[in-house]
């Protein structure tokens, strides 16, 4: 396989990781967590400066979880406990953590990992990045059988219903908010040794990749009949990875990247909608659809 | 059973707007007691029911469940004991899961949601015993997504969800004023049948005068705050709807010229 395709299936893999993750927050509490952000650069840095010290580098992934799991746990408090609104609990939390990164990474903007170990070394890098991706999936659809994952799914649903059951939905928000960071967090800590460095930039936009990825995933291939929602993801990545890659043989600006994943997610989710200006379009195609059934039934009645 | 002790509720404290509602309100409800609450808009029911039920809170006074003081509860943790179900059909169901999953969570109410599966293929034949008693034929339906049930349909899964787990107290608040005439009369007609199977102790807010005076063994009318009328045994039973309706009309014809 040339490097050109395998590094768009590994990279999406990677990237699907975080996906899962994002899924959780946009897809079910319905909760806009753009902590995603900071939480996958978070993961990046933790993981770098853990093996710059000598630490095992898949020790420190675990420890990007955890950190990941402790910016979402923010959030959460933020938005549960201190009432403030969704979106901006997560933006502050956001912009805080661009700060904790750079003090996690010692002060400097860029931390390369080139003159050391990391779980890629010495080992097949897709077959790595591959059991991660399976594992975070096994996980997902195992977590979404158990009854912790219905209450989670039944509040993004009818957050009433679940406090008629007795429970208090605020900490399984948060809860939700943690899980959903500790894989960003994963995510980027894997990017980070994939790609050699670990930057404080390299989060953003994260929230609207995934975002990206999830829309196309459940617009597309849903309807392929595939219902489970990681396998979605990874799919989804796939082809907003594919499609950027592309976009970028064909001549675009690297620096034009996040403009395209804007537009992408604009065109996306007006579509998701049936909205905007292809409301006419939908509209008109159903009506010309129910003007011809019309007919048939007509004739075949004459 | 339920015991509400001088309650005072007043809305937008301080302000303009401040309206005193409940000022020493007390009610005491016997166990298995099932009271149809009525009384014209802003009379004070919907508020009583949220007083009741932790989604208000009161500014003075205490609420008593079964003896255990529940004033200062939080609304999740007094829903453990008391279920209510809404007006508004959605409210009560899980619309993207499925019969058998909004079942299992309704049937888990009380326990640990832990890390165990939810779904036990084992309480399938005990799910279709519930919904038999609906006679609506959902026993036939149980992998259906919620959202594709008709509103009765869905109003009276919410009544076996509600009621699936026995709660100490049930709260039901106007839940068949969204649905036409007949399945109106359906909903209740099942309501009635559940709610004197289990024993359980109701209080019910309707607008219809004739489930009013139909159903329940007790009736209370309220207005602005304060009861207005509290009636039980035989003297409910032989109350007419002429006679009821002339004294609703009188209470709010008298507060309109006070």
């Amino acid at each position: 396989m040339n490097s050109f395709v395998m590094g768009i299936i590994q990279q999406s893999l990677i990237f699907s990781i975080a996906g899962m993750g994002i899924y959780i927050t946009y897809k079910i509490l319905k909760f806009a967590d753009l902590s995603a952000d900071g939480s996958f650069t978070l993961g990046a840095s933790v993981s770098a400066i853990l093996i710059t010290k000598g630490i095992n580098p898949f020790i420190s992934l675990a420890f990007s979880m955890l950190a990941g799991a402790v910016a979402g746990t923010i959030t959460g408090l933020l938005n549960v406990k201190l009432k403030i609104q969704d979106i901006l609990s997560s933006i502050l939390v956001m912009v805080g953590l661009y700060s904790i990164n750079l003090r996690v990474m010692g002060g400097m903007a860029n931390l390369p990992l080139f003159n050391h170990n990391t779980i890629f070394t010495t080992r097949n890098r897709l077959l790595i990045i591959f059991i991660f991706a399976a594992f975070s999936t096994l996980f997902f659809t195992w977590f979404f059988k158990t009854k912790l994952g219905y209450l989670l799914k039944g509040i993004g649903d009818n957050e009433n219903m679940i406090i008629s059951l007795g429970i208090n939905t605020g900490s399984i928000k948060i809860f939700a908010l943690a899980l959903s960071n500790a894989f960003i967090a994963l995510s980027g800590g894997i990017l980070g040794q994939y790609q050699g460095f670990s930057d404080v930039n390299m989060g953003t936009g994260t929230m609207i990749m995934g975002l990206a990825s999830i829309i196309i995933g459940f617009n597309l291939i849903k309807k392929i009949g595939f219902s489970n929602s990681s396998i979605l993801c990874i799919f989804g990545t796939l082809i907003y990875r594919t499609s950027i890659a592309l976009s970028l043989r064909a001549g675009l600006n690297p620096s034009d990247l996040k403009l395209i994943s804007s537009v992408i997610v604009v065109i996306f989710l007006t579509l998701d909608n049936g909205r905007g200006i292809f409301k006419k379009y939908v509209s008109k195609k159903a009506k010309r659809e129910h003007s011809s059934k019309l007919r048939e039934v007509g004739s075949r009645n004459a | 059973m339920l015991k509400l002790k001088n309650i005072s509720k007043t809305f937008n404290k301080g302000s303009i707007n401040e309206q005193e509602l409940f000022n020493n309100f007390s009610l005491d409800i016997e166990k298995g007691d099932f009271i149809s609450l009525i009384g014209s808009n802003g009379a004070g029911k919907s508020t009583l029911l949220n007083l009741i039920s932790g989604k208000l809170k009161s500014d003075e006074g205490r609420i008593l469940l079964d003896g255990v003081d529940i004033t200062e509860k939080d609304e999740f943790e007094r829903c453990r004991n008391i279920s209510r179900i809404f007006q508004d059909p959605a409210m009560g169901t899980n619309p993207s899961m499925t019969i058998y999953e909004n079942l299992a969570m309704a049937k888990n109410k009380g326990q640990k949601f832990g890390l165990r599966f939810l779904i036990d293929k084992k309480d399938e034949v005990f799910f279709k015993d519930s919904l038999k008693v609906l006679g609506l034929n959902l026993e036939d339906k149980l992998h259906t997504p919620v959202s594709q049930l008709s509103g009765g349909q869905r109003q009276s899964l919410a009544l076996i969800m509600a009621t699936i787990v026995n709660p100490d107290l049930l709260l039901l608040d106007e839940h068949t004023a969204a649905l036409d005439p007949k399945t109106s009369e359906i909903v209740m007609e099942i309501t009635d049948r559940v709610v004197r199977e289990k024993g359980l102790t109701t209080i019910m807010v309707t607008h219809n005068i004739e489930y009013a005076i139909k159903y329940g063994n007790r009736l209370i009318m309220l207005h602005l705050g304060k009861k207005v009328l509290d009636i039980s045994g035989d003297i409910k039973k032989n109350l007419n709807k002429e006679e009821l309706l002339s004294l609703f009309k009188s209470v709010s014809d008298k507060s309109l010229f006070a």
